[in-house]
């Protein structure tokens, strides 16, 4: 099997590689489609006192599945008057930027399709592109909604990218990296109170934010507002087409949940199974104060197990913390999105320019200041006792 | 080459997500901004008016209920009272009758203006709150329909009194909570009070982002209100203290204690926050009947003739329904079927002042103007 491969020619083993990682891509992203629509309908129904889907295998769960099937076999409606070309490509280029994402995240350590050196940029790159899909359905399905829709989708989502970029900036300080993978490596070697969430705090409001923003969740959906525009941009599209933006928008949602877990959440980093035992042991033991049968059984328990903190399992359980971290994220977003109304159009773009900007550029610079002070001064460390605190050790 | 900003026209409805029925709202857009509004009414005429003339007096009452579907016990209120007027003094409804009429005129007022604000917060784009007035209408209409035996569409008053008396335990006592809510009229009463309510202001009225929608949006100044007919959240939410209940009063309004809430600006903002505490002083005014119906039994129903023949005249009879002034104009040529039948509806009245509201504000504030107004299109159209 191996001689086989190394038989191949060096170019055939790179797309190779590349259409595998590609399959494992998009399988991921439909399976994930899959449960956050799932979760969507079962949180919102638990938010609203109704009971959500419940027909379809075992709680509804199948659900979904059912959904796309009766969206592939709908008919196709193509009006009139449309911009075919136009009209017909949107919602698979909506489609692409929500999978391009996913190859320069780090699933486990190491566990990235494209470890690319400029991440952030890629990002920002391909999130920007998301908004020529909007702006092609709405123009090409020649209809007034559409068009107010995709008029506020290109607004809105050109004033948001800059912010969204801006605030992330912060991180890419901390780090001093644009790489993904560097960026929750640095996080996973200082630890769960040096993630920076809490040194990049404004940083990951902003963050959270702009990116409600930029996917178009309530209370920033203007682009699709129901009640004002029916549906917006997608008014026109029928069948698996309006199909395709709703997995674009979830597997977007989920993505977005990735970039989010990964920049200020520690992504993969988190403690394997015998950590958990050594830790507690530890606890038991009063950290070796008061040694005790019970710690000292949990503590050999761990080192017994220690394999799993290595190699496959540590991709494994890498994976578990990341895709715990994504929901937790999700359903953050979907708590938001069942609870507040939405804004208007021109207080939107008064939120985006005039305070979201602001305060990012301000975290850039308090960021650079308290990073510089830190290391100038070694954190600004305070000697109290045999403790030393240093009131800037977060920014170190 | 220079290029000329163009209008655009948009006809929202009559199928659009939200516009409460249907309704045809034809509006020119300079960009996001609305220069001009005009409705479109009609796609919902029954011939309400032209149908009574060839019905009994009786035969009406279901006929009432609906023009405004979301309050029937008002309209029924307004028409039945108009005839009974109609009859110079012959016809002497029950004190009890009376009561009950009250407890359930208020009682649709709370589930109207419920699904009011609930259609309102949906139409801003929080769907929860809808929802949430849906659980709460359903406790109340478990209500209706023990003590009428319908949900929505009652036919529960006659001329002369009401069909029957409250059914057996039906009021309970005043320490029924939440989980009597569907089956004590007490046991609702306190469960808006206490928990409703304050769900709503916890979770719409205190929001900001809610606030920052609604207020300055649709400001009606007390003139324009006036000059326009406006009546009920509408007038008061422009900050004048005008209510039927009050200034002229019926049925035993008069012996009843309770506030008329005004806003000030006259903006969405002040007509929801008119809205809720109406919601607050209707549970008041409930809490009082049920303490008055729990000690006085009695009849419920006047000695009225088989055949109603009112005498030959004419009579207009007004109430304060729940989204505004409700009247009824009837003549009788003195044979058993009206001769004419006019009915005034307050959403009618309301609905023509969108004109005047929308322009120079962003299409969604239309949206929330429209919600603004509670509009039932059965009633604007009959």
């Amino acid at each position: 099997m191996v001689a086989f491969w190394q038989s191949l020619p060096p170019l055939l083993q790179t797309w190779l590689i590349g259409l595998g990682k590609g399959t494992l891509i998009l399988i991921w992203a439909l399976a994930n489609f899959a449960v956050v629509l799932m979760l969507d309908r079962k949180i919102s129904a638990w938010i609203q006192n109704r009971l959500g889907p419940w027909r379809v295998g075992l709680w509804g769960w199948i659900q979904p599945i059912a959904d796309l099937f009766k969206l592939f076999v709908k008919e196709f409606i193509d009006p009139n008057n449309v911009d075919r070309p136009l009209y017909l490509l949107a919602p698979f280029v909506s489609f692409l930027p929500a999978i391009l994402v996913w190859l320069i995240i780090p699933f486990w350590n190491g566990g990235t399709a494209m470890d690319l050196d400029i991440g952030i940029i890629y990002i920002a790159a391909i999130t920007g592109f998301d908004v020529i899909a909007v702006f092609m359905s709405g123009w090409g399905s020649d209809n007034k909604y559409s068009l107010l829709g995709s008029m506020r989708g290109a607004a809105q989502m050109i004033s948001y990218e800059v912010t969204l970029v801006l605030s992330i900036i912060g991180v890419v300080m901390m780090a001093g990296s644009l790489r993904l993978s560097d960026i929750v490596m640095i996080q996973d070697q200082r630890g769960v109170f040096g993630w920076f969430l809490f040194p990049q705090i404004i940083g990951f409001i902003v963050y959270l934010i702009a990116s409600l923003a930029e996917l178009n969740r309530t209370p920033f959906d203007l682009v699709e507002a129901e009640s004002e525009l029916v549906a917006g941009y997608h008014t026109e599209y029928s069948g698996f087409r309006w199909g395709f933006f709703m997995v674009a928008e979830y597997v977007h949602q989920v993505g977005w949940a990735a970039i989010a877990a990964s920049l200020f959440l520690g992504g993969w980093s988190g403690p394997s199974i015998p950590d958990v035992l050594w830790g507690l042991g530890n606890v038991l033991n009063i950290f070796g104060a008061l040694p005790n049968p019970i710690g000292n059984a949990m503590i050999s328990a761990g080192d017994a197990i220690a394999f799993l903190d290595q190699g496959v399992w540590a991709a494994i359980t890498g994976m578990f913390w990341f895709v715990f971290k994504i929901y937790v994220l999700i359903f953050l977003g979907m708590w938001i999105r069942w609870t507040l109304p939405r804004v208007r159009i021109d207080q939107l773009m008064d939120l985006g320019w005039k305070f979201l900007l602001p305060v990012s550029l301000f975290n850039i610079f308090l960021t650079g200041i308290l990073k510089y002070a830190a290391i100038q001064w070694d954190g600004l460390p305070i000697k109290l006792g045999a403790i030393t605190i240093r009131l800037l050790g977060l920014w170190t | 080459m220079e290029q000329q900003a163009q209008e655009i026209l948009i006809n929202m409805g009559p199928q659009h997500p939200s516009t409460h029925g249907v309704l045809r709202l034809m509006v020119k857009l300079n960009g996001e901004t609305v220069t001009w509004c005009q409705p479109d009414i009609g796609y919902l005429h029954r011939c309400f008016e032209k149908l009574a003339e060839s019905k009994t007096y009786t035969q009406v009452i279901p006929y009432t209920d609906r023009t405004d579907y979301l309050s029937a016990i008002t309209n029924e209120t307004c028409y039945v009272e108009a005839v009974e007027k109609l009859f110079q003094g012959a016809i002497e409804v029950p004190e009890r009758a009376q009561y009950i009429r009250v407890m359930m005129n208020e009682l649709q007022r709370i589930t109207s203006h419920l699904l009011a604000l609930g259609a309102w917060a949906m139409d801003v784009g929080a769907m929860t709150p809808f929802l949430y007035c849906w659980r709460d209408r359903e406790k109340a209409y478990s209500l209706f329909e023990q003590i009428t035996g319908a949900r929505q569409l009652y036919n529960y008053l006659r001329i002369g009194g009401v069909r029957n008396d409250l059914p057996e335990g039906i009021i309970g006592s005043p320490s029924d909570g939440e989980d009597k809510a569907d089956k004590t009229l007490w046991g609702f009463v306190n469960y808006i009070e206490s928990y409703v309510i304050p769900q709503w202001n916890g979770l719409v009225t205190n929001n900001r982002i809610f606030q920052y929608r609604t207020q300055g949006v649709g400001v009606l100044s007390a003139e324009d209100a006036v000059a326009y007919g406006a009546s009920g959240p509408v007038l008061r939410g422009s900050g004048v203290k005008w209510d039927l209940r009050k200034n002229r009063p019926y049925l035993i309004y008069d012996r009843l204690e309770f506030d008329v809430p005004v806003g000030t600006n006259g903006d969405c903002f002040d007509r929801w926050v008119v809205r809720i505490k109406e919601m607050e002083q209707s549970c008041r005014i409930i809490k009082q009947c049920l303490e008055w119906l729990a000690e006085n039994p009695g009849p419920v129903m006047a000695k009225v003739p088989r055949v109603l023949k009112p005498p030959k005249g004419e009579v207009y009879h007004r109430i304060e329904g729940s989204r505004g002034e409700v009247a009824c104009y009837i003549v009788s040529d003195g044979g058993p079927n009206p001769y004419k039948v006019k009915w005034r509806s307050p959403c009618f009245t309301h609905l023509q002042l969108m004109p005047l509201l929308c322009p120079g504000h962003k299409v969604a504030d239309v949206i929330a103007i429209l919600g603004s107004i509670d509009i039932v299109l059965g009633e604007v159209d009959r």
